[in-house]
């Protein structure tokens, strides 16, 4: 228990007390806390465990570069405490730790931790395999728990559209947009705290003669008058992309996706620590991070501090840790000396200072209770202190900045990399590299000017900071000296890895895993590199950053997701005549995006049983089937039947109006790709029907050749599928039902016959009527508008009774199916792949029969689509035992290979027992060999016959 | 994410296009005089430029237009739309 709660100060609210579990003890807090803030208040120390070794961790940062304190908040895992706004009854626990964080059993791998250098595991766990191994390491270094059973709450996302984005509202930021905004322009100012003011909320100043609160209070009021200035507090910026579009994520559940003309990144900077021995004892934190607590929020992180730095701007830390009338044991700076205004200040409070002088390693377990400081004489001696404070300079925080297209400069002054040249975000601010307060807000103003307005910037000064002293290992055991705190990497493991030759810090980086945690190596990264720059003997530029990729910061992928998910996730089609269905009972399956009917058993009747007696009635007396999304498309105009000739493999444009063509599309390529039925409305008009997976494909296909290749035709194509309903009567009393519906037409087979259409009326709504069959029954199709189709389904049903004829069965797609194969039917994509031209599934004479151009035929002259040996359509019989007889099975060949596969099976009603249809070696000349089947090691004998199992002369037809 | 001009609706987001690949690919106005080889480089021979190459896009949930569009595949800048007829335009590299 060493941190505790001010008496006074801080931006929380002390009427507002939140009670808050962590590691299964109740705390309290405010509200305006973090979990952090208010662990640290209430004096928790010891808030995790490492990812590696398990060692005690305690708060180290402010901000999202946190790298300890990684926490499961019920279903959500992986949260840094620095971003968990505090709330009532918040539950949660350290994600790396059992039973708690203070008694962990899996510390005792900290103390076999010489064995557990970077590489480890990719050494160690190599036999048998990897694979064999992931799963129980994975449990032992774990972060968070995934719960699949648990919902997280819906995420969204949205649009936005701007003529200039902010990202951070510290001073520069706000001074960019009050200038940008100034003459009406849209603006949006992202921030990913809850309040406006950066650097503003830790070290306040003066800014236009008066204290920043005020100003800040004046800005933000300014900048929400304004109609076209938008705030989004609580929002991440997490990615640049392509073009100008910036992500942001808003309170983890909204993504924004953000399209701004001009972006301006005053995303300040990320502390960075110094390593020395044992510096991840809880206790130990980046001086900024120390300082933050105290101000923002009036959480002391201890009683007694030594402060580490090697530059000015600590010292702050130093200052606001005696102002508050805590006891600071020294400052222990690394620099030669001292002597800007920020150090003469510390003195002038009574603050020892001591320079040339390092921390080389931290005293006590749990927390530290102590250091050991070297001097430039060599001597040491140890101070006693319950906090130290740690800083090695500030990183400008520049990966959006990359991503969007900059590059990164190595500054020698400011042992940072800077903003070089390139891309299309604005960085203004300490982003920059800049300090001091005038400077950030002129630096934000211009910024914003240059795109918009002019006026005066606000005025402020800025405290003069020495020069910094570039250090990154100060000292003691290097295997005990962290670099990456998040993925347990210390400066040993730098040093094993460009020994190894991991010398690129992209190689460094998978080896080592450093940077890949929670925190992404926020405050780690550029110490990282300068080591591996020492060790390789190379400058931070010869070494270079990892790639910075998006997200920037961790974003749940719930907000990712959105809406998309359950019925919103791909949204289907119904039928016009749904309920209809519902019902019958009908039980629905998805087919090509559509629910549609599989079949409509019976009370107790099985789904096998209930596709039997759907195809059996059919046979025998007439079912009725909802094919309303069967694709339908309206083409038309002077050239519309050399347009279709050019399309399918038959010529349609010497199709007699009133006539229906059954023909295959192919691709270029000379693939079957679809087929249908195509009408001949009129002279310059067909109706070109397709499957129903293949509606939407064929008319863009349509579109493509029209207007990128044959710009000459004038046709029109209109996609009309769901403008139709279609119900088809089928079967020998097919007719029967139709005449008792009543109708204007003449639907004698002498009148109409098979493969003609005629427009008119059924049950008095007008309707098309077409005799076109895959059943192999004699078939009515009757398409009428979309909206009428439940009164035409009604209409056929009723009209049985009144006629004295027993009902038409519905029958759904199973059946269908079932009653196409035993006619050998066509199914592309089911009897036909992405190897199958036309000449293979029966088409060979259709297609020599054209001597002129269509798309695919050149291709089918190729020597692959001629060449013997190629697989084509047959049925199959089986003898005897017919369990490997089913869709997907293999034929066994000679050698042991496959002789082809079965691409359609089922149990036929006509046949009495199971039929394939087959895609076959030679098939076709191989009828009446028996072959052999083999399904998932079940093998069945069987009979090569044609693909025809059911009237073979088509009488049932007529 | 590019922000594509179509000459029809203006800027819109890639969201709303479908690429259909290299343009200019001329069919063979004869195709059964074409030989298998001229056939093939009909079908598979793409350029797949490193730098400005010309595709053909189609702004499939907008107009429903093909346009052409001349694209630096190394920054994804889009150098020029124009129609599908039009001939391949002048571009700097």
């Amino acid at each position: 228990m060493t941190g505790f709660r001010l008496a006074a100060g801080g931006r929380i609210d002390r009427a507002r007390p939140i009670a808050f579990r962590y590691d299964g003890s109740w705390h309290q807090g405010f509200a305006g806390d973090t979990l952090a803030s208010a662990l640290l208040a209430a004096g928790v120390d010891t808030v995790g465990r490492s990812f590696k070794y398990h060692r005690p961790r305690g708060i180290f940062a402010a901000g999202p570069e946190e790298p300890n304190a990684i926490v499961q908040v019920g279903p959500r895992p992986d949260l840094k405490a620095t971003q968990v706004p505090l709330a009532e009854g918040l539950e949660a626990t350290p994600v790396n730790c059992w039973p708690t964080a203070r008694f962990d059993v899996g510390a005792a791998i900290g103390l076999a931790k010489r064995f557990l250098p970077a590489g480890f595991y990719y050494k160690t766990f190599k036999w048998p395999d990897w694979n064999w191994w992931e799963p129980l390491i994975r449990r032992a270094a774990g972060l968070g728990r995934v719960d699949p059973a648990a919902t997280a709450p819906a995420g969204q996302r949205r649009h936005l559209h701007c003529e200039v984005l902010v990202i951070g509202a510290g001073p520069a930021g706000i001074a960019a947009a009050l200038a940008a905004g100034a003459d009406g322009r849209r603006v949006v100012l992202v921030e990913q705290d809850p309040l406006l003011g950066g650097s503003l909320l830790v070290d306040p100043g003066e800014i236009d003669g008066m204290p920043s609160d005020l100003w800040l209070r004046q800005a933000e009021a300014a900048l929400a008058a304004r109609p076209r200035t938008r705030i989004l507090r609580r929002t991440t910026a997490f990615g640049c992309y392509d073009h100008g579009l910036v992500a942001a994520v808003e309170r983890e559940c909204i993504v924004w996706k953000i399209r701004a003309a001009r972006v301006v990144l005053a995303s300040g900077t990320v502390e960075r620590p110094i390593a020395f021995q044992d510096d991840d004892r809880p206790g130990i934190m980046l001086a900024g991070a120390v300082r933050a607590y105290l101000g923002r929020w009036a959480a002391a992180a201890g009683r007694q501090l030594v402060l580490f730095t090697n530059n000015d701007d600590a010292y702050r830390t130093a200052l606001a840790w005696a102002e508050a009338g805590l006891a600071v044991t020294a400052v222990v700076d690394a620099r030669r000396s001292a002597d800007g205004m920020l150090p003469e200040a510390a003195r002038a409070a009574g603050i020892a200072v001591t320079t040339n002088a390092v921390v080389e390693r931290a005293h006590g377990r749990s927390r530290v209770a102590g250091v050991t400081i070297r001097d430039g004489a060599g001597g040491t001696r140890r101070l006693a202190c319950d906090t130290l404070a740690v800083s090695g300079g500030r990183d400008p925080a520049l990966a959006l900045f990359v991503q969007a297209g900059g590059a990164l400069a190595w500054h020698d002054g400011l042992a940072a990399f800077v903003p070089g040249d390139g891309g299309y975000v604005a960085p203004t601010g300490a982003a920059t590299g800049l300090s001091g307060l005038g400077s950030a807000l002129a630096h934000g103003h211009a910024v914003g000017a240059t795109i918009a307005g002019d006026g005066a910037p606000p005025q402020a000064l800025d405290t003069p900071e020495g020069t910094i002293l570039a250090m990154w290992h100060a000292g003691g055991d290097p295997a005990r000296s962290w670099v990456d705190r998040a993925s347990d990497v210390t400066v040993a493991d730098v040093g094993l890895a460009a020994r190894e030759g991991y010398v690129s810090v992209e190689h460094y980086k998978r080896y080592t895993t450093g940077g890949m945690s929670p925190d992404q190596g926020k405050s780690s990264a550029v110490l990282a590199l300068s080591l591996l720059g020492r060790e390789t003997k190379r400058t931070p530029t010869e070494v270079g950053t990892t790639r910075f990729r998006p997200p920037w910061d961790p974003v749940p992928i719930a907000a990712l997701i959105g809406a998309d998910r359950g019925p919103l996730l791909r949204p289907v089609l119904h039928l016009p005549a749904d309920d209809r269905h519902r019902a019958r009972g009908a039980l629905f399956e998805e087919y090509g995006g559509w629910m549609r009917p599989a079949c409509y058993p019976a009370p107790g009747e099985s789904r096998e049983d209930a596709i039997r007696r759907e195809a059996a009635v059919v046979r025998a007396h007439a079912g009725i089937f909802d094919a309303s999304p069967l694709g339908k498309i309206d083409v038309r105009g002077p050239d519309a039947g050399r347009f279709l000739d050019r399309m399918y493999i038959h010529r349609l444009s010497t199709l007699k109006p009133g006539r229906l063509r059954y023909s295959l599309a192919t691709g270029e390529n000379g693939i079957v790709v679809d087929d249908g039925v195509v009408a001949r409305l009129g002279a310059d008009r067909f109706l070109v029907g397709t499957t129903s997976g293949g509606a939407q494909r064929m008319a863009e296909s349509f579109e493509e050749w029209l207007q990128c290749e044959w710009t000459d035709l004038d046709v029109f194509v209109t996609p009309v599928t769901q403008q139709w309903g279609v119900v088809n009567l089928a079967g020998p009393r097919a007719r029967d039902l139709l005449a008792a519906a009543g109708s204007d037409i003449a639907l004698d087979g002498t009148a109409f016959p098979h493969m003609s259409f005629r427009d008119g009326q059924v049950a008095g709504i007008p309707a098309r009527l077409a005799r076109v069959s895959f059943t192999g029954e004699c078939s009515f199709e009757v398409s009428v508008p979309a909206r009428r189709t439940a009164e035409l389904w009604d209409a056929l049903i009723a009209a049985a009774a009144r006629a004295g004829i027993p009902e038409p069965s519905p029958f759904g797609v199973e059946a269908l199916m079932t009653l196409r194969i035993e006619k050998g039917y066509l199914h592309v994509g089911a009897d036909t792949d992405g190897t199958t031209y036309p000449a293979d599934c029966g088409f060979a004479d259709a297609v020599a029969r054209r001597s002129d151009d269509f798309v695919g035929r050149r291709s089918m002259r190729r020597e692959d689509a001629l060449r013997a040996g190629r697989h084509q359509l047959v049925g199959l019989l089986p003898v005897g035992d017919d369990a490997a007889l089913v869709s997907g099975a293999h034929l066994v060949a000679t050698d042991g290979g496959s002789d082809g596969h079965v691409s359609s099976a089922c149990w036929s009603p006509a046949v009495g027992g199971r039929i394939a249809l087959a895609m076959v070696r030679d098939g076709r000349a191989r009828l009446d060999e028996a072959v052999t089947v083999e399904n998932l090691g079940r093998w069945t004998r069987a009979r090569i016959v044609r693909p025809v199992f059911v009237d073979p002369e088509g009488a049932r037809l007529a | 994410m590019l922000l594509i001009p179509c000459p029809w609706c203006g800027l819109r987001d890639e969201a709303e296009f479908h690429c259909g690949g290299e343009s200019h690919v001329v069919r063979p106005p004869d195709p059964d005089a074409a030989d298998d080889a001229a056939w093939a480089a009909y079908l598979f021979d793409r350029d797949n430029a490193k730098g400005v190459g010309f595709e053909r896009w189609l702004h499939r949930h907008g107009c429903g237009r093909w346009f052409n569009v001349a694209r630096d595949t190394v920054t994804h800048e889009i150098r020029a739309v124009y129609g599908m007829t039009d001939p391949r335009p002048e571009t700097a590299s």
